[in-house]
């Protein structure tokens, strides 16, 4: 008991809020959740194992298709189904479907289409097929309408939609901060200006401007264009919970007797900014971010869902999900819901994370 | 109180000056003014604008000239209920908007409504009987609802109940009463086609402010003049809904103000999805079709209606806290 | 001899946490008179706020009333064990029969309602009035309490109010249905030291008028010496001494109740001398020490008896103690 309090009297703040942190059990989960997808995000390309980009006809609307793990004979060699083409009787059209009697075997870190990791011109894959006719595939999640395997393109979109909320956090973190410390800092005309901009600001409706702006966007524009105008367009208006953050801390720590301490030392302002008041509220402000990223990546699936936010050829969740949209086609094909549970996995998890981070950043309370 | 309410009046004016600002830019943004544009979609669809016609258009909206001259004589005329015309319609922007502004203002309203007769009983029952079964249920609920945006969540609706039930749920009215004339019996099929939207919209914010509700009531919970209360032998029910609930409602109150501006924001994607017939489904199409008169329009509507929203909500607030009507006298 | 009003025997209660259980009232034995103030004395921690929610059965959860009873005698003689009522029952004793004053006046008015409102309540619940005659028993009892123009007074806000109009408005709201016992729960601690005066004065006035039999909790030797005919003295959830204040203040028995009078500053003290002060701070419930609680910090600790058996209680006249030094050596 008294050796419990003791390294709890001597503990630094990061180690506090660690052990108050590892005591939120969803928290601990949703991040290595979110690590592993940001792993996977990394290694998207990697993973994939057909060109996400790659259309075909023939391999329209796919189910998924298990992969298949040992062999007739019992021994431990991966297959999936091929395809093969049958005519129609009535439209005496060729239609193809899975050949469950033709075993495709699977080749692990073989060659695949191009791309390049971390500048690496590469063509090395996760999984590839081995002797495979043309449509041939891996098609794990199964296929769209044209003929592009789902599980490709989703590994490539989580990396759109965790970076684009990265970026825009980036944004209005910056936003946020100036603006919020310059309110507290100053106080005054410049903090009514800035308080009264974040009402209004939080009073507009979103979606709608959101729309008209990236409307506006010219058609011209490529994707890496596209991209980022769309994440400073959804950072203008996300930027003012950050803001509200830092200028409540800042004000509260202000009054703490260890900045008087400071101050009667001698510091300069600067240090006590930096120093003193910037050190303690890096977990307020990490724990604002973990629960802005959500807010971020649902108004880019969003946006990108109703069509006006990343345009194809980018892929993203809401991009995916846009080909979900009508009811008739979810009938047809219901593995393109599959799309949703990254979606919704990646939501969740940084909720939780921010719930306990938030709870951890007061390691005192 | 007067100064609170002139305080935000004078704001909601603000952000009405600022909606109506970006709402123009927004009309204005595209490359090329928009009797160009106006002039390319005629004559794709075959019929000719005549030099002078197209003069007399851009002296009209004084094109040529600064922004703010040509944001003037715009609003000059937004102010008299003139919104220009809609390139792709051919008809007045007011006409093709219709009744799908009152539409979307019944859906958001309704959708208000669930918010709050949702949130504020389980809120507090979620704080009074915390870490009770039913309060792990309503948390799992709640973080469902916050980690599904409401499009998903809509989508994966139609899908069963299309799958299951053979039925679609969309639209606003039944087949037979969408063209017909307004009266208590459209106005009935409304009201009978309204909740399932309106709970799908209000389903996050509910999230939200059950998780809010419930952290304030369990603050609350623990002070000093709950003890008072059951000191003076009043009954626990009656404690806790007269004291600390009643504490606990101001900052649920002042959020409930940023849900209106959510819900306006939601329905139009719900909308889409489900296709009802709001200014939802019209937006994203003048969007697509570049048909800046009609966009800007629903965009200056909706922001309009949110300020009107989050007037009422503020009035609610200061109704409720008299802490707020006193000290700002 | 007069029949108490109140007798409270063994009174138990515990507050059951993750970590372990807090015994925060571990036997406390006390009978309150009509017409006399008992003072219930310690440091802070030591039980006194937690015994005085323990006899109207208001602990916050996790808290619970575990044990001991705490008998009332009725007006018309007859006698209850409030520790064995329905929770219904005693909800027709918090207010008609005993009634509490709160430490903090601030905290204890809800800011929702007027200080009107607040008071009509327990009138209205208990007494069965109607609005208007609820209102005018209101504005009496504010004119009782000292509350300068009641019928003003009576529609205002508790923030509105200064500290000690508002401790004011509390008595008044103790007072609404006539209860026979007040517990006052360290009346005056949030008051400057002037306004501490008239509200003692103010609860001693309303004693001679009424024949109310007070509880005074606090921690002020001060206040007690003022204030009280009895006292029963607090140590770690135990009354380790109780008795008559004169009797106690001229011959303490037990240690700790010694060093409690020692601490208080006195006029007569030579100057530029250290006020003594008891060795060590009161520890952590959850590692309550074996034997006496009271033997790591006492001076006259007795090795092999005081820290392995508790001392019972042991009556000597009107007087009882809980210590070694006093009767009960094993």
């Amino acid at each position: 008991m008294a050796t419990d309090a003791d390294r709890y009297a001597v503990a630094s703040q990061a180690q506090l809020i660690w052990w108050r942190f590892k005591r939120h059990r969803m928290a601990m989960i949703s991040m290595v959740v979110l690590a592993v997808f940001y792993i996977l995000a990394l290694g998207a390309d990697f993973l994939a194992t057909s060109d996400p980009q790659a259309t075909d006809s023939r391999t329209s609307y796919i189910a998924p298709q298990p992969i298949h793990l040992f062999d007739a004979d019992g021994s431990f060699r991966p297959w999936v189904a091929g395809i093969k083409g049958v005519r129609d009787v009535k439209t005496f059209k060729l239609v193809y479907t899975v050949d469950s009697n033709r075993r495709v075997y699977i080749e692990f870190f073989g060659h695949g289409y191009k791309y390049s990791f971390l500048g690496l011109e590469t063509d090395r894959h996760l999984m590839t097929l081995k002797d495979a006719q043309r449509g041939e595939g891996i098609y794990l999640f199964g296929t769209d309408l044209l003929g592009r395997d789902l599980w490709s393109r989703l590994a490539v979109a989580t990396r759109v939609s965790l970076t684009i909320g990265l970026v825009g956090v980036t944004i209005s973190l910056f936003l946020g901060v100036l603006l919020g410390g310059l309110s507290a800092v100053y106080g005054g005309v410049i903090d009514t200006i800035i308080q009264r901009a974040i009402e209004v600001i939080r009073s507009l409706p979103a979606i709608p401007l959101w729309l008209g702006l990236s409307a506006a966007l010219p058609n011209d524009w490529s994707v890496t264009q596209v991209y980022f105008a769309i994440t400073i367009i959804i950072s203008l208006l996300t930027w003012t919970d950050l803001a509200r953050v830092v200028r409540g801390k800042f004000l509260a720590l202000r009054e703490e007797d260890f900045i008087l301490a400071a101050e009667l030392a001698g510091a300069s302002q600067l240090r006590i900014v930096f120093h003193h008041l910037l050190p303690s509220f890096t977990s307020h402000i990490i724990a604002a971010v973990s629960l802005a990223l959500p807010a971020m990546i649902i108004s880019e699936t969003s946006l990108s869902f109703l069509g006006l936010g990343l345009r194809p050829p980018a892929i993203s969740w809401g991009i995916l999900l846009q080909d979900a949209q009508n009811v008739q086609t979810l009938a047809l094909a219901p593995w393109l819901l599959l799309s949703a549970v990254p979606v919704v996995l990646v939501i969740l998890a940084f909720n939780f994370l921010g719930d306990g981070l938030r709870d951890a950043a007061d390691p005192y309370g | 109180m007067i100064a609170f309410v002139t305080r935000r009046l004078l704001l909601g004016l603000l952000t009405t000056w600022l909606i109506s600002v970006l709402s123009f830019a927004i009309i204005q943004l595209p490359p090329g003014d928009f009797v160009d544009a106006y002039i390319a979609q005629l004559a794709s669809s075959g019929s000719a604008v005549s030099a002078e016609e197209a003069r007399s258009l851009r002296e009209l909206y004084g094109l040529g000239q600064p922004f703010y001259v040509q944001y003037g004589k715009w609003i000059a005329r937004v102010v008299v209920g003139d919104f220009g015309e809609s390139m792709e319609w051919r008809r007045p922007v007011i006409e093709v908007i219709g009744d799908r502004i009152w539409l979307t203002l019944a859906l958001s309203f309704a959708a208000l409504i669930v918010t709050w007769t949702l949130a504020l009983p389980i809120g507090i029952y979620s704080a009074v009987r915390q870490y009770s079964f039913a309060d792990y249920i309503f948390t799992f609920f709640g973080f469902i609802g916050i980690a599904v945006p409401n499009f998903l969540l809509a989508l994966v609706i139609m899908y069963f109940a299309f799958t299951m039930l053979g039925a679609s749920v969309g639209g606003l009215f039944s087949a037979e009463m969408t063209l017909a004339p307004w009266g208590w019996e459209k106005a009935w099929d409304l009201i009978k086609h309204l909740p399932l939207p309106a709970v799908i919209l209000a389903l996050a914010g509910t999230a939200q402010l059950v998780r809010i509700m419930r952290a304030n009531l369990l603050d609350e919970l623990r002070k000093p003049y709950v003890v008072t209360a059951r000191a003076k032998g009043l009954s626990e029910m009656r404690t806790v809904l007269k004291y600390p609930v009643r504490a606990a409602l101001n900052p649920f109150a002042s959020n409930l103000a940023y849900q209106f501006p959510q819900l306006i924001s939601g329905g139009i994607i719900i909308s889409i999805v489900l296709g009802l017939p709001t200014v939802g489904p019209l937006l994203v199409k003048s969007l697509v079709a570049k048909d800046m008169f009609l966009a800007g329009t629903i965009v200056l509507l909706l922001g309009v209606l949110t300020v009107i929203g989050t007037f009422i909500s503020d009035l609610v607030l200061m109704w409720v806290e008299p802490r707020l009507r006193h000290q700002l006298d | 001899m007069v029949e108490p009003i109140l007798s409270v025997r063994g009174l138990r209660t515990q507050f059951v946490g993750p970590e372990g259980v807090v015994r925060a009232v571990d036997g406390v034995d006390f009978d309150v008179f009509e017409g006399r103030t008992l003072g219930v004395v310690g440091e802070s921690g030591c039980g006194k706020s937690v015994t005085a929610r323990s006899i109207l059965r208001i602990v916050d959860r996790p808290g619970r009333v575990v044990g001991g009873s705490v008998m009332l005698r009725k007006a018309d003689g007859s006698t209850v064990d409030l520790a064995g009522l329905t929770e219904e029952a005693m909800r027709d004793i918090r207010g008609p029969e005993i009634a509490l004053v709160f430490q903090e006046p601030m905290a204890s008015f809800s800011q929702h309602y007027t200080i009107g409102n607040q008071i009509m309540e327990g009138v209205r619940l208990h007494m069965g009035l109607d609005k208007h005659a609820a209102r005018k028993r209101a504005i009496e009892l504010l004119d009782m309490v000292g509350v300068p123009q009641p019928s003003r007074r009576i529609d205002e806000y508790p923030f509105q109010l200064s500290g000690g109009l508002r401790q004011r408005v509390m008595i008044a709201m103790a007072l609404a249905c006539d209860p026979r016992v007040l517990i006052a729960d360290e009346p005056t601690t949030a008051l400057d030291v002037t306004t501490q005066a008239q509200i003692l004065d103010l609860l001693r006035q309303l004693q001679a008028e009424r024949g109310l039999a007070i509880i005074l909790i606090t921690h002020d030797m001060g206040v007690i010496a003022e204030m009280a005919h009895d006292v029963s003295v607090m140590y770690l959830g135990r009354a380790v001494e109780t008795g008559s204040v004169s009797d106690i203040f001229d011959r303490p028995q037990h240690p700790y109740t010694k060093a409690l009078l020692r601490s208080i500053p006195t006029v007569m003290a030579k100057p530029r001398t250290r006020l003594p002060t008891i060795v060590g701070s009161i520890p952590h419930p959850f590692d309550r020490p074996a034997g006496c609680a009271f033997n790591p910090r006492c001076a006259d600790m007795i090795a092999g008896v005081c820290d392995i058996a508790e001392p019972p209680p042991t009556n000597t006249g009107t007087r009882q103690v809980r210590c070694f030094l006093h009767g009960g050596r094993p």
